[in-house]
């Protein structure tokens, strides 16, 4: 490093020279959500530029995948995005059951719908309330939200024995059945968190102070987030109406009827509304499975080992962050020759120094907490 | 819209650039990938999102395949191309779709393709230190990594 020239610091004229500063936010920060390394350049408070470093949780989930059965891979799915493991796994087994061209009953069908819907609520529920933490709502949005997520963990518990990681859903079925009062303390969810959600409607959306944080900051605009191969809630909050679940529907979506919310502005605000609302049209979608949920037995009778076909699948669901998707290429052995998984926070994330430009650093916390990554699923 | 159309459409506005077509994706020659993507991009098939971007490696050879979906026509194209091993390069398309930035900066991680003209081809999972590409299936696993000589920390990356 130089030694600093005195002159640099001599005022001329009215012109006092400033120089921009580089400022290292992670990879070990509270709001960063896990190991993310932004690399921020200042001026002043505001953010000039900003570059994302990545891979501080690279586990190689998909070398890994090459050196395991298919059925010994659902666990590390569960790794991804730790806070939606349901739909990770059902992702992952709608992948191979593609691949291998299997059907599955109508029972597991309603089970996995049911699930990965509780798990879309519990997701979200969590998204809403760390991002509420972010913005300085200290603990208690957050202590609410976990609150309601505790009901559908410990149902989930309940059924696999797992309170993040489930590994429950199998190729070809599920691992267990429902237990008799299941259905009985479901119902009794969608009613409690209805009403819960109304107190959420007051507590933080039209709360001025969370208005004034979050209204107009990090402005998405539709055609950027299509360029950027954007999914889920962010791409919808930019006015997009664009679900996988209505528009190409998978398993038994287009069975029930539900909205698809959409932002307006594709602001914080509107990713965090989109959000909140998506809960709702969940609870719809629960409602209705468990009204219809067939006689049946959803336990899975396929092999645990077995030689996929020669060829290649590609199955995308949506997740609660957006598109999951699973590239499975299958040379007619009992492991996958190649498995890519294709995670939506990866693209969501990459869009964030556009985002940030010309931000305050207070206000960049806020546009990260709304994207709501999941370290986990982006290195994967 | 189906993969039959694009082909015929590819066959027109580029003679001879279609090296093979599979019951799932259209092979195209690696010449011409560039023009094709900003055709399919631009024209009125819309493939506005480039939605992944991964390879293979078949031992003699690297697949590439893009897969861009259309959101007009609700539609998923897989174009892939093939590399052979003592020339892994292919021209960018970060400059057409910007999610391939990442995508590809991946690739050339896990597998080592070179895009040529890519703004900022650097490794994104593993360390900047890394020899190796992890998913070739020639990779062999060391029991032993030695840290990489530590030069202090840089002030701006």
């Amino acid at each position: 490093m130089n030694s600093p020239n005195t002159t640099d610091f001599v005022q001329k004229g009215n012109e006092l020279r400033s120089e921009e500063m580089v400022v290292n936010m992670g990879p070990q920060h509270p709001s960063t959500h896990g190991v993310l390394y932004l690399e921020l350049r200042l001026d002043g408070e505001i953010v000039v530029d900003c570059r994302v470093h990545i891979g501080y949780l690279h586990r190689s989930c998909e070398k890994i995948a090459e050196n395991r059965t298919y059925t010994q891979f659902i666990p590390f799915t569960d790794r991804l995005d730790y806070l939606a493991s349901m739909n990770n796994n059902l992702g992952y087994c709608l992948a191979v059951e593609k691949l291998l061209n299997i059907q599955v009953n109508e029972r597991t069908q309603y089970i996995r719908t049911i699930i990965a819907e509780l798990n879309r609520v519990a997701s979200h529920l969590v998204g809403i309330g760390t991002f509420a933490q972010d913005l300085g709502a200290y603990a208690t949005p957050m202590f609410y939200c976990f609150r309601d997520r505790e009901q559908i963990v410990q149902l989930f518990d309940e059924l696999c024995g797992g309170r993040l990681t489930y590994n429950y859903m199998r190729i070809g079925g599920v691992q267990t059945d429902f237990p008799p009062h299941a259905v009985k303390v479901i119902k009794d969810f969608i009613k409690y968190e209805r009403k819960k959600l109304k107190e959420y409607m007051e507590l933080l959306t039209y709360n001025a102070i969370f208005l004034s944080r979050t209204k107009k900051i990090g402005i998405l605009k539709p055609e950027v987030a299509i360029d950027y191969g954007m999914t889920g809630p962010m791409l919808r909050a930019a006015g997009v109406k664009w679900d996988l679940r209505k528009d190409e529907p998978y398993m038994i979506y287009d069975r029930f009827k539900f909205d698809v919310p959409v932002g307006t502005n594709g602001d914080s605000w509107d990713r965090f509304k989109v959000r909140l609302d998506e809960i709702g049209e969940s609870l719809k979608i629960i409602e209705q499975a468990v009204e219809a949920l067939p006689p049946g037995n959803p336990v899975a009778k396929v092999n645990k080992v077995f030689k996929g076909p020669p060829g290649e699948a590609y199955m995308r669901t949506e997740n609660p962050r957006g598109e999951l998707g699973f590239y499975l290429v299958s040379d007619g052995g009992q492991k996958p020759y190649r498995n890519k998984i294709r995670s939506p926070s990866f693209s969501n994330i990459a869009v964030l120094p556009e985002l940030i430009r010309g931000l305050n650093v207070s206000d960049a916390v806020c546009v990260l907490g709304s994207t709501d990554i999941v370290m986990g699923e982006i290195d994967r | 819209m189906d993969q039959a159309q694009i082909s015929k459409l590819l066959n027109e506005q580029f003679p001879g650039s279609v090296a093979e077509e599979q019951p799932k994706a259209i092979v195209i020659k690696k010449e011409s990938l560039l023009a094709i993507a900003k055709m399919l991009r631009d024209s009125d098939t819309a493939f506005k999102s480039c939605h992944c971007i991964t390879a293979v490696d078949r031992k003699d050879k690297i697949e590439m395949i893009y897969m861009l979906y259309s959101f007009k026509h609700r539609f998923m194209l897989n174009l892939k191309i093939f590399l052979p091993m003592n020339d892994l390069t292919v021209e960018t398309l970060s400059l057409l779709w910007k999610s391939a930035n990442w995508l590809e900066r991946e690739v050339y991680d896990l597998f080592g393709v070179k895009f040529l003209n890519h703004p900022d081809l650097r490794r994104i999972l593993n360390p900047d230190e890394w020899t190796d590409f992890p998913l070739r299936k020639d990779f062999d696993r060391p029991d032993f990594y030695r840290l990489p000589q530590s030069e202090g920390l840089k002030a701006g990356g």
